[in-house]
């Protein structure tokens, strides 16, 4: 039966009819083949233009509807509901957009209408080849796993928990904390960061709600959003976290001293460590890498002195099937290393810092007991601190960093309070950027502490002296672009506000988790504004900076996002699975399985009895990867099948004639 | 349901004394392209009205033969346009776009088409600027190109 199609053309107000003769374009598709009715309004999503398509649908019977108006990705889902309440299966309606594409672009009226012709022709002739599609229903586990125990993801369990869901928390360090364990105060309300982090990570181990995995990585996810099987695999940390009180003996008693991570490399740590004495959990681990014993078969002293017995050598690594609906990726940044910037001369001189390492310095529990001091012991006379190391510099990063420019100022203000006002800090930006809640007033602040700041990106740092001022110190060698100078600034200690970048294993973990990074190596939100936490696979979220720079705040708030949204279809219980999917039609295809290894989401499978591949929809996406390759047609797209594509190219091929002298119904 | 017929074009559309006007299929996906050219449109970038949209969900879902039919059918050029590689809604689609249609462009002229008349861009979801630049260096280049000339072509 030939189908009954209703044609609606929007006018927009004028947005459309400005430009686009609507009415004459209602008359011409009016004498479109299949078009029972053909009407133009001023604003076709406004109840009564949504009611007119309700009304034709009822009285005229039409089985197609196509709707000229806006962008598609603006309201197709408006009309598509409108279809659905007039008795119509949402999938027999096709728009097209007559306003972005169109009315606002094309300069002359005559051009800009023949093109809407042309536009509205080619969605009449698909909408013909529509099928009626139906969505699906799947239940949604209540189970949320939380990946990565950083503020962000310390966040992101916290709010889930307190709604009553259960969370598994897997970090893959030994404590939960992330880089905000490694800070002292936090900008710009100089907060000591362990006095906020802290409560917030004891919170996480005594929520019941919680089950918190430490040296724990999740290796292989399977299934679709609500049903995903994923299983993490456990570090053995020899020690028994039942037994051990956390009394820290055995450290004390561990002869064999190597250099601290945590403490990026200033500080010492034991073979068997943990992060700080406010880690969480409290129990320290074995680095079987150093441990003599695990390298030389002997020693044991932590086993002797442990008063409770909790040092076991014999622990394996092991493995944990889960089952959760959905998932919160808390992944989190590296700082860009800037030994690849050999004018800083990092690692070459001593005295010259990343930030971390500063943050390190400044901690009371760092390696100097949070004095400012330089390796001699005695406290600089001057600092210079350099800004966009890495950051906002197209050979490594492009991209600003967010955060370098605040700490940089609570660095000179630590500065000046641990050394003394008599101390000098230079500060060598290219902009300062004080974008958040009290910031621009914390710069004012620094500023009237008597910080010089010098706008110019350093050249080198060097040791050579050029004068007797110059001798036994660092020179930073810069151009201040304000005054159009050249200068040389000598210092004692310099600290570097490095990039940040996206984890080394970043590519890895989108692999897993079936998700995508941007150009800048970032995870890929769904959409920059409007969808900054969820991703392109459904039900995976992302919380804090594992989508991108953040500072604290910026961190927890969006792991606050990712946490809501992922409890949204955790209490639902639900969730609607799009039939836009592929298909594979057995009678057509040849079982060359070709498809099965382009398919990104391990979709297809290939059945043996029958010797052709088949799509499992509830992973299938609908991307039509294998639909563009399959050379037997088997495969295709639904509602994006070559039927209808070939159909909307036949009309947007037709030639589009005068507007013929058809009244509108 | 009936059989499509798309009538193949017989004739170059010059017609002598008129400037040339090319049509220009695109075939452009969801999550990028579209959304640029959404973009470029909210922000009145003026475009020639010569290219076309075909919304796909991905690049990866260009079937070349969409490309070829489109060439065959009267289109004097084709756009094939994604999301920046790397940035793929569908993880990487759109290397399988460009590795189809590199294929493609060596295919072309065995059909007597000149390859210049199919083009693979990528253009984020916010460079809206980027697409109108696209659209019209497009249109200039088929117009200095000239209209297709099916009628040459041997497989027909």
């Amino acid at each position: 039966m030939a189908s009954r199609i209703g044609v609606y053309v929007c006018h927009c107000g004028t947005n459309i009819a400005g430009k686009v003769d609507s009415a004459g374009v209602a008359r011409f598709a009016a004498g479109l083949k299949n078009v029972i009715v053909a009407r133009d309004y001023k604003f076709m999503c406004s109840d009564p233009g949504q009611d007119m398509i309700i009304k034709d649908i009822r009285e005229m019977g039409l089985t197609r509807v196509v709707v000229a108006s806006c962008s598609p990705r603006l309201h197709e889902k408006t009309f598509q509901k409108a279809c659905q309440r007039g008795g119509l299966n949402p999938f027999l309606f096709q728009m097209t957009c007559i306003r972005e594409h169109c009315s606002w672009v094309v300069a002359d009226p005559e051009a800009a209408t023949a093109k809407a012709r042309n536009l509205l022709a080619a969605a009449v002739s698909r909408v013909n080849y529509h099928d009626e599609l139906h969505s699906r229903v799947e239940a949604v586990h209540p189970d949320v796993l939380v990946v990565g125990g950083g503020i962000a993801g310390i966040q992101a369990a916290l709010d889930i928990a307190k709604a009553g869901h259960k969370v598994h928390l897997v970090e893959k360090g030994p404590s939960i904390g992330g880089h905000m364990a490694q800070f002292d105060k936090t900008f710009p309300t100089l907060d000591c960061a362990a006095c906020i982090s802290t409560p917030k990570m004891v919170a996480v181990a005594q929520e019941s709600n919680i089950n918190l995995m430490t040296l724990s990585e999740v290796v292989e996810v399977k299934g679709y959003v609500g049903n995903y099987m994923v299983r993490v695999r456990t570090a053995p940390r020899y020690v028994n976290q039942d037994l051990c009180t956390g009394c820290g003996l055995c450290m004390e008693k561990c002869p064999k001293s190597v250099v601290s991570e945590f403490e990026e490399g200033i500080g010492k740590r034991k073979a068997i460590h943990r992060n700080s004495p406010q880690s969480v959990p409290n129990t320290p681990m074995i680095d079987p890498a150093v441990c003599i014993h695990f390298v030389k078969g002997k020693c044991g002293a932590c086993e002797k002195h442990c008063p409770s017995g909790a040092i076991d050598f014999q622990q394996t690594e092991s493995f944990l099937d889960l089952q959760v609906g959905t998932v919160v990726l808390a992944t989190g940044f590296d700082i860009m290393d800037p030994s690849c910037l050999p004018q800083y001369g990092f690692g070459r001189y001593p005295e010259v810092y990343t930030g971390l390492q500063f943050e390190r310095l400044n901690n009371a529990v760092g390696p100097t007991g949070g004095k400012i001091v330089m390796k001699d012991g005695r406290p600089p006379e001057s600092v210079g601190i350099i800004h966009c190391v890495g950051s906002r510099d197209k050979n490594h990063h492009p991209y600003c960093s967010r955060v370098c420019c605040m700490y940089a100022l609570k660095y000179d203000h630590l500065i000046k309070d641990k050394v003394g006002h008599g101390a000098k800090v230079y500060n060598f930006y290219i902009d300062m950027r004080c974008f958040g809640k009290g910031y621009e007033e914390f710069y004012r602040r620094v500023q009237e502490e008597g910080v010089t700041f010098i706008r110019g990106r350093p050249a080198e740092i060097t040791d050579r002296a050029a004068n007797a001022a110059e001798e036994g110190k660092l020179v930073v060698v810069c151009e201040d672009t304000l005054l159009g100078r050249t200068l040389r600034v000598p210092v004692d200690m310099v600290v570097l506000c490095t990039a940040m970048k996206a984890r080394a294993d970043a590519p890895e973990v989108a692999r897993v988790f079936g998700i995508s990074q941007g150009q800048d190596g970032f995870f890929l939100e769904e959409h920059p504004k409007l969808g900054p936490v969820s991703t392109a696979t459904d039900g995976i979220f992302l919380a804090g900076t594992c989508q991108g720079p953040k500072d604290i705040p910026d961190a927890v708030a969006h792991a606050s996002g990712g946490a809501g949204q992922a409890l949204a279809l955790a209490a639902r219980g639900e969730v609607d699975i799009s039939p836009t999917v592929s298909w594979i039609n057995p009678d057509v295809c040849v079982g060359c399985k070709m498809c099965i290894d382009l398919c990104a989401y391990s979709a297809i499978e290939f059945d043996e009895r029958r010797k052709v591949s088949v799509i499992n929809e509830a992973m299938c996406k609908g991307c039509g990867s294998c639909a563009g390759h399959c050379p037997s047609g088997a495969a295709q797209v639904r509602h994006f099948n070559g039927k209808q594509v070939f159909a909307e190219m036949e009309g947007l091929l037709s030639p589009a004639p005068d507007a013929p002298g058809v009244e509108a119904v | 349901m009936e059989e499509l017929v798309v009538v193949p074009q017989t004739e170059s559309r010059a017609v002598p004394g008129e400037a040339f006007e090319p049509a220009i299929v695109a075939f452009v996906c969801n999550w990028c392209t579209y959304t640029a050219a959404d973009l470029a449109g909210t922000a009145r970038m003026v475009q020639s009205p010569n290219v076309r949209l075909v919304r796909m969900m991905c690049t990866g879902m260009v079937d070349p033969k969409y490309v070829i039919k489109a060439l065959l059918s009267g289109a004097d050029a084709v756009l094939v346009s994604g999301c920046h590689p790397g940035d793929c809604h569908y993880i990487n689609g759109n290397y399988k776009a460009r590795r189809r249609m590199k294929l493609l462009k060596e295919i072309l002229p065995r059909f007597g088409i000149d390859e210049r008349r199919l083009k693979l861009t990528w253009v984020g979801a916010s460079e809206g600027n980027e697409f109108a630049a696209t659209v019209n260096a497009f249109v200039a280049e088929i117009k200095e190109l000239g209209p297709i000339d099916t009628r040459r072509l041997p497989l027909l």
